[in-house]
């Protein structure tokens, strides 16, 4: 007998980009059936979970995720960020490695590792640095760390002007399989800038970088691609002008994906207005009309994952002028709602939002979650697409409150998580 | 009279009857100081705290005069070796003078946006004197009303603004007001001195002195900052006095009765040719130091006014 059904749901699935009515049921943590429509009428489960119409679909794989241990706990803990992610209906939490004391090594590694899994209820997966002290200047034990469990590498922000060390990492992590995670910001052009340039940043006096400074860091991880082989992913491709070199890159065969933001695709550079520091962001946010073309990037496919880029900061850090201000905005419990503006927009339909939030993330990562397929794990969301709220930054589980829409208007809310077929309830 | 600000943080939320306002009330004060008419009543026990993180003599000077004039107890906090040094934060500096009763609070900063962020977290009224590269509202206020006496009009006029315009706060609150006024700007620089975007403000662009210049009726310059650069903007001083530079030659191009104006302190030689600025035909800088203090006596008295009266709603709401 199946362990759960969950009857009478709006099935998103984005493999086969359907969005229609059927059940689903749960057997030993796994899916092991999928039946459309009402064929699950005479199925029977132990317990059966009537889902109103409401939307299931597979759990959200978050890559870019910051957690703030080791070192700032008081930011965010991994209790506080699995909480958070399972009320925003995250089933998989991909870490980042800045953390104050990097996680570059395989000892830290390790410590994360313990850390998530006694504290965390949803699934975590951790990236390491790709050099040490994320400083550029040598590659980590990319070895030691695959064996400890990383799935990918990256050096988040810091990017290395020092191609020569590059080119190895690349070659290093090529000849091992592993995936390169990079950030496509010319670093020398982007060096302190706060905004986008144009007229906002003029009329504020804020130190700007030109969109341009995307397609020039872009060009050369592409080139270097070229050279070495390497599995790669572009963290965040924001700009309208990125998307034609990223188009290339594709059609010449080169093992490359890209993610963006959530906040790029729902907020553009107008919303720091007088100068709100919860909306200065790494890269900066961008015009409308660069939103405009990532969004269509999202729908065509060719940009594949969109993720929270979740980065606490405490008030602290962000009660500061804007220039002196940390960067980065928490996104794990606003990354469904924020994203179903673009549903309720008529962007992109839900089956092609959960291709980027939830399939095509497992599928980089090479995991089998992801999908509304028999024998996927049954990493599953419930939510309500339409339900109205307003979001209170205080009701965050996040340690960190630094949430550009404190305040907003949004629709859709989180009925329930499951992991491996076990709900997530808050003790 | 229309005045409603609380605090005056920078041109872009002014409107044009309180621009209006203010320097109608600077015109009589500028009479006044000359006539040696003392209005010591007007601020007489207010106190005007002067914050200034950047250093500065003259605008510090000007608005410690102005409230001096006013009959305020003014008090100068030198934040380049105060507890700022000392790693606190623009928050808590503010809310330690906060609770030192302030009631006019002059800030120059230099971060962009660091006044308004101020502004938010105490309760009296702030002026801004600066804020990194976002706005300059008194220099702007005092260039408007230089402009007004010696040319009998702020509006429909030629008016070009030429220099580094990228790091110059006194050329955006210029851009602003002027704008607001309804007069033609033209921004003259190098292209690498011009910000981004420029054009959609609703200005001209050129990168010829000769040809921004010709027919306009005022030639504002902006100093050279050096300080505010971070790499080769330009390739030598002498390369820019010799394109950019205002001497004899270019001025010629302008109306014959044009005024030339600086903010000071000025870079002979560089943006300026010394026999230009002192001209006592066209050159207005020295007004612009006499016009300073008048405004930023009418910008003080107005927000104090506002003060007063918000202080005084505030006093019946309590007794209700």
């Amino acid at each position: 007998m199946n362990d759960i059904l969950f009857k009478n749901a709006r099935l998103i699935d984005p493999v086969t980009l359907t969005d229609e009515s059927g059940s689903i049921a749960v057997k030993n943590g796994k899916i092991s059936a999928v039946y459309r429509g009402n064929e699950a009428d005479n199925v029977t489960a132990t317990e059966v979970i009537d889902c109103g119409g409401m939307c299931l679909a597979p759990g959200i794989v978050d890559m870019g995720v910051k957690v703030c241990e080791p070192g700032e706990r008081h930011k965010e803990s991994y209790r506080s960020a699995g909480r958070a992610a399972a009320a925003g209906g995250v089933t998989t939490i991909v870490t980042r490695p800045d953390t104050s004391q990097p996680i570059d090594n395989p000892e830290t590694l390790e410590f994360v590792a313990r850390r998530a899994q006694q504290d965390c209820k949803v699934n975590v997966l951790h990236m390491a640095a790709l050099t040490k002290g994320r400083a550029g200047g040598e590659m980590t034990e990319i070895g030691f760390l695959l064996d400890g469990g990383a799935v990918a590498f990256t050096d988040v922000d810091n990017v290395t002007t020092d191609t020569k060390v590059l080119t190895r990492a690349l070659t290093y992590a090529r000849s091992l399989g592993a995936l390169v995670v990079g950030h496509p910001q010319e670093p020398v052009l982007s060096k302190g800038a706060a905004v986008t340039s144009g007229k906002f940043a003029s009329l504020r006096g804020l130190p700007a970088v030109s969109p341009m400074a995307e397609r020039m860091g872009l060009d050369r991880d592409i080139s270097l691609l070229e050279m070495t082989g390497a599995r790669y992913h572009a963290d965040q491709i924001t700009t309208a002008r990125a998307l034609p070199a990223l188009e290339r890159a594709k059609r010449n065969g080169l093992d490359i994906t890209a993610g963006v933001s959530i906040h790029h695709l729902t907020l553009n550079e107008f919303d720091v207005a007088d100068y709100r520091t919860f909306f200065k962001l790494t890269p900066p946010l961008r015009s409308e009309d660069d939103r405009q073309a990532v969004i269509d990037a999202v729908d065509s496919g060719l940009i594949d994952i969109i993720c929270s880029m979740h980065s606490p900061q405490d008030e602290e850090s962000k009660r500061l002028p804007f220039e002196d201000a940390a960067s980065g905005a928490v996104g794990l419990e606003t990354l469904l709602p924020a994203a179903l503006r673009l549903y309720h927009n008529e962007q992109l339909t839900l089956p092609k939002l959960f291709r980027a939030l939830s399939l095509n993330p497992a599928r980089r990562l090479g995991l089998d979650c992801g999908r509304l397929l028999e024998g996927a794990p049954a990493d599953l969301v419930l939510f309500d697409p339409d339900a109205p709220f307003i979001l209170d930054r205080a009701n965050l589980k996040s340690k960190s409150k630094n949430t550009p829409f404190d305040g907003a208007r949004m629709q859709g809310t989180v009925a329930g998580t499951w992991v491996a077929g076990r709900r997530i309830v808050e003790e | 009279m229309t005045f409603n600000a609380a605090h005056l943080l920078g041109i872009e939320h002014l409107h044009p009857t309180e621009i209006t306002t203010l320097l109608d009330l600077a015109d009589t004060y500028a009479n006044d100081n000359r006539a040696g008419i003392a209005h010591k009543d007007v601020l007489a026990g207010l106190t005007q705290v002067n914050m200034f993180f950047e250093n500065s003599t003259r605008t510090q000077s000007s608005f410690e005069l102005a409230g001096k004039r006013l009959g305020a107890d003014v008090m100068n906090m030198s934040m380049a070796t105060s507890s700022v040094k000392k790693g606190e934060t623009l928050i808590d500096t503010a809310l330690t003078l906060n609770a030192m009763h302030p009631d006019l609070l002059v800030v120059r900063h230099g971060s962009s946006g660091a006044v308004d962020l101020l502004a938010q977290k105490v309760n009296c009224a702030v002026l801004n004197a600066g804020d990194g590269r976002h706005e300059h509202p008194t220099q702007a206020l005092l260039d408007a009303l230089t402009i007004r006496r010696a040319k009998g009009r702020l509006h429909r006029l030629n008016i070009a603004i030429c220099g580094d315009i990228a790091h110059s706060r006194v050329a955006r609150s210029n851009i602003l007001l002027l704008g607001k006024m309804e007069n033609r700007i033209r921004l003259i620089a190098p292209p690498t001195l011009m910000p981004s975007g420029v054009q959609e403000f609703g200005v001209e662009v050129y990168d010829d002195m000769r040809e921004g210049l010709k027919d306009v009726d005022v030639v504002m310059m902006l100093r050279l900052q050096k300080e505010r650069m971070d790499g080769g903007f330009i390739p030598s001083e002498r390369e820019y006095f010799h394109r950019f530079g205002l001497d004899a030659e270019k001025f010629a191009y302008a109306k014959e009765d044009a005024i030339v104006m600086h903010p000071g302190p000025m870079n002979r030689g560089v943006e300026i040719d010394g026999t230009i600025a002192d001209d006592i035909n066209h050159s207005v800088i020295q007004t612009q130091v006499e016009m300073g203090v008048a405004v930023r006596m009418a910008a003080m008295d107005l927000l104090a006014r506002n003060l007063r009266a918000r202080r005084a709603a505030e006093q019946q709401d309590t007794m209700v």
